[in-house]
């Protein structure tokens, strides 16, 4: 654990343009790393779906990545309104967000089932009204 | 499929990484959900989409995708253009409807992917 590599990235909340730039530097880091491509690309599809999420529903929040020799965790942190129901937001098609979301390609209710699907390991904690913090695993041993 | 086949069967123009075209990619999809393709990892190497923001770049890019096809004549940004340059993306734009490019694709070999989840 003393050598693991750690990540870290603020979320800028107000701009969707820019969301997903923590997972592209995160996807070069690990590809410098030389990381086999299905891991890297789990891990940044994770990552992304989850960055995405914090913009769209939480104002931004931060994003770190820890790279150790049996897994690569992914803590994203967001000071959001909170999930109401989380069983509810992990079934595919369940969605809160807004038609202008929706618009711009995201809200289809896929977000958090994918990020479960890509990684062997999933933990949501969320308080309504405090924040929400979802930390992913990807098992590289 | 190589890559200057689709811009010859969908009349597209490219618009960055040319030097791309004789690369081979053998299967594609269509949408304009981001998040749907996320959902489907097969090594779709083409993403033909009518949705146009910086998202689809990125979106593209997480899949290791080698080709994004922009359909009912959608111009992407000079912005947009920049970052796929940077991922090494060939971008192109045809006139044609979604369905149309799809069909176009799909009866000259270039299948789409079963939907099958990692």
């Amino acid at each position: 654990m003393s050598d693991a590599l750690v990540f870290h990235f603020d979320v800028d909340g107000d701009n969707f343009t820019s969301a997903g730039q923590a997972s592209t530097q995160v996807k070069r880091n690990l590809r410098q790393l030389g990381l086999p491509p299905a891991i890297i690309r789990r891990v940044s599809i994770a990552m992304y779906e989850g960055e995405i999420n914090m913009v769209i529903h939480a104002d931004g929040g931060t994003a770190d990545v820890m790279v150790t020799e049996e897994y690569i965790e992914i803590i994203l942190k967001d000071q959001g309104p909170g999930i109401a129901n989380v069983e509810q937001a992990m079934q595919e098609g369940f969605s809160t967000a807004t038609d202008s979301i929706r618009s711009l390609g995201f809200g289809a209710g896929m977000g958090l089932p994918n990020m479960k699907r890509y990684t062997d390991s999933m933990e949501i904690n969320t308080v309504l009204g405090v924040g929400t913090t979802i930390t992913m695993r990807v098992n590289l041993a | 499929m190589k890559i200057s086949m689709i811009r010859d069967l969908l009349e597209a123009d490219v618009l960055c990484c040319e030097e791309c075209l004789d690369s081979d990619v053998y299967s594609a999809c269509g949408s304009d959900m981001m998040s749907d393709v996320l959902a489907y990892v097969k090594d779709q190497a083409v993403l033909l989409t009518g949705l146009v923001n910086p998202q689809v770049i990125r979106t593209a890019a997480m899949m290791d995708m080698k080709c994004i096809v922009f359909v009912r004549s959608k111009k992407p940004s000079a912005a947009m253009v920049e970052m796929a340059e940077d991922d090494g993306i060939v971008m192109m734009a045809s006139d044609k409807r979604m369905y149309d490019a799809c069909g176009t694709l799909y009866v000259n070999g270039l299948i789409g992917t079963k939907a099958v989840h990692v």
